[in-house]
């Protein structure tokens, strides 16, 4: 057997660590520079906070941003588990195979593809019905709802899958109607699954740069659309500001997400114990 | 009062045949799972369908509970046809072998499941789910969730579960399976006493041949879809109808051979395995010369050093294989033929000889009653 080395262990980690979180680290600490330039360190302030709460810009870009990852979740979660659930029990019926495959085909076509594919459609569309008449905020989340369906159909056909039919058939000897046993039953055993689904959404849908870029129009830019073209014409400290309270708030999000799925994890791994 | 008012609307049904399923088909796509099968339940019978897995006695079970649809026949429980009923509707509850409780849920809200679909009041939800708790004593448990029980404790909280509705019939699913093999037998005991208690017409699916001979009142021995015998435990034990439910219910020597002589009162069999010819005490119906198997119970089987006096049912062979049981020894004998036959023999007589070794020059023989004629 191979004895690992502890002092090579600790080295490759640091190293790897170093890698990740070095890029990282010197942003958050350069967002209290004083000074105007990205990398010439004057003295610590708070200046760039301070001009980010200003910035009228910015702000209404997180907004719709945020509006739209909600939107997005929300949507996906409702459709996604629609699909994953078909996926899961309806057996093999005619088309499955093509059915499946259209709904994890939006997880390895390439985003531009999507996003040209989709302006396409949606200007012939303008044309032949009228609708949509200018791209906004429902274009992006047509996109966006279109993307994240894959991902939660996916999660939630996995879950649905491991779980046991006995239970349906229990509740349902019981005398509860399949519609019934479907949300008394199911959806409580699932709701994990619902939730990776919901954070995963939201969070593609907040970084989404390329189908927002193609799908968006006037007066509906998303903030990874303001950032990219202010990063363009040349990098203000803000924008370190800025990534900074991005930054905490995942990690704050990631962590208790996190707590608390770990927290059923050892629950659902008791119960099937 | 209320069986009789019943009884009177539903002329159709009667106490010996609470349940009856009249030649029930199922096919799936191309395979029939379940092909041609009758019988009938009494009311508060324990009736168990015993077989090895894929032999359709499962998939019976779950058209009676009405989750798989009747290819062809009829399924009628109380004289009612269930057929057209959804399992939602139908007045039966089920006993599922990995219990199904619902994880999240406390056992109390799992019992109350039932009854709230039906739209019982919460007062007396309260008292039914109390009661069911009671009776299978489980009442400290009841805020307890389910993975926090042990798998008896489980299992008699799925019990409370699907008696408190009080069923027509109670099915149950390999009962047993998940429990570990020393608590089985006590538990099956207590599960017997306990539908006794409530008085209810049960059907339970097993494969273990003493489970279904400890628990039920009378059993349907199913292979390959159709129903081989159908009986009381010691009838079909004692007096198997074919080599498959001989060799199924418990162990069994088979000779097959060909009847040379046929009186009213005796048969004498000849068959390869043995130099001896067989007797058997009784007439059989059918022509000489017709091949037949006979099987003999191994504890039928007498084993002695010296020779026996009889020239019938007798063989000598050496000992091949010795299995200490505890209350009894298996002693494996081959004969001058290469058969290997079974006997087992007490513990007790070992107190008065000494058993004999491997090896040994042993003879097996048994009675005129011992042999049951097999002819198919």
């Amino acid at each position: 057997m191979i004895k690992p080395n502890k002092n090579l262990q600790v080295t490759v980690l640091s190293l790897g660590f170093f890698f990740l979180y070095a890029p990282i680290l010197s942003l958050v600490v350069y967002s209290f520079n004083d000074s105007q330039l990205v990398t010439i360190w004057s003295k610590f302030s708070f200046r760039w906070y301070g001009e980010l709460m200003h910035d009228d810009e910015l702000i209404n870009a997180a907004w719709l941003s945020l509006k739209i990852g909600l939107m997005t979740a929300f949507a996906s979660v409702f459709i996604g588990t629609w699909a994953g659930f078909v996926l899961a029990r309806m057996g093999r019926f005619r088309g499955f195979a093509l059915y499946s495959a259209m709904v994890n085909a939006p997880l390895v076509i390439p985003e531009v593809i999507q996003g040209i594919s989709l302006l396409l459609l949606f200007v012939e569309m303008a044309k032949y019905i009228g609708w949509p008449a200018e791209r906004g905020v429902l274009t992006i989340w047509i996109g966006h709802v279109m993307l994240c369906i894959s991902y939660v159909a996916i999660i939630v056909q996995s879950r649905i899958r491991e779980l046991d039919t006995s239970l349906e058939d229990a509740a349902m000897d019981l005398g509860a109607t399949p519609f019934k046993v479907f949300f008394v039953i199911t959806l409580p055993l699932i709701s994990q699954a619902l939730v990776s689904g919901w954070l995963l959404s939201f969070t593609l849908s907040i970084d989404d740069l390329v189908l927002s870029a193609f799908l968006s129009g006037p007066g509906s830019t998303t903030l990874p659309l303001v950032v990219f073209s202010r990063v363009r014409l040349g990098l203000n400290p803000e924008m370190n500001a800025l990534a900074t309270i991005f930054i905490t708030l995942v990690t704050i999000g990631v962590l208790t997400a996190n707590y608390f799925m770990q927290k059923a994890e050892r629950k659902r791994m008791a119960m099937s114990a | 009062m209320n069986t009789n008012e019943s009884a009177q609307k539903k002329p159709a049904s009667t106490d010996e045949k609470f349940v009856q399923v009249i030649d029930v088909v199922k096919k799936f796509d191309e395979t029939t799972a379940v092909d041609g099968v009758s019988l009938s339940v009494a009311r508060n019978e324990l009736f168990a369908l015993l077989g090895s897995s894929g032999c359709g006695k499962s998939t019976l079970l779950r058209m009676l509970a009405g989750f798989e649809t009747i290819t062809s026949g009829k399924i009628l429980i109380d004289g009612e046809d269930m057929s057209r009923l959804p399992p939602y509707k139908r007045p039966v509850n089920m006993m599922f072998q990995s219990y199904a409780l619902f994880p999240h849920m406390t056992v109390e809200s799992n019992i109350a499941f039932g009854l709230k679909q039906e739209g019982v009041g919460k007062g007396e939800i309260a008292e039914r789910v109390a009661d069911a708790l009671n009776l299978v004593q489980m009442s400290k448990y009841a805020k307890r969730k389910p993975f926090q029980l042990s798998g008896g404790q489980q299992q008699r909280a799925a019990l409370a579960r699907s008696l408190v509705k009080r069923p027509k019939v109670l099915l149950l699913d390999e009962p047993m399976s998940a429990l570990d093999k020393q608590i089985r037998q006590r538990t099956q005991i207590e599960l017997v006493n306990i539908l006794y208690k409530v008085g209810v017409t049960c059907i339970m699916v097993t494969h273990d041949q003493e489970e279904a001979m400890t628990m039920a009142d009378r059993l349907a021995v199913m292979s390959e879809g159709r129903i081989v015998q159908l009986g009381a435990p010691n009838e079909v034990y004692e007096y198997p109808n074919s080599k498959f439910a001989a060799s199924f219910i418990g162990s069994t020597n088979l000779f097959a051979g060909a009847i040379v002589e046929d009186q009213p009162d005796h048969i004498y069999v000849e068959s390869p395995d043995l130099k001896q010819r067989m007797f058997i005490s009784h007439g059989v119906t059918g022509p000489l010369g017709m091949p037949v198997s006979i099987s003999v119970r191994p504890e039928r089987v007498v084993l002695s050093r010296a020779k026996p006096a009889q020239d019938t049912n007798v063989a000598v062979g050496k000992v091949v294989n010795i299995a200490y049981m505890g209350g009894y020894t298996i002693y494996h004998v081959q004969l001058e033929s290469g058969k290997v036959v079974m006997a087992n023999v007490s513990t007790l007589m070992f107190d008065e000889t000494e058993p004999p070794g491997y090896d040994a020059e042993v003879y097996v023989s048994w009675g005129p009653t011992a042999g049951v004629v097999l002819t198919k």
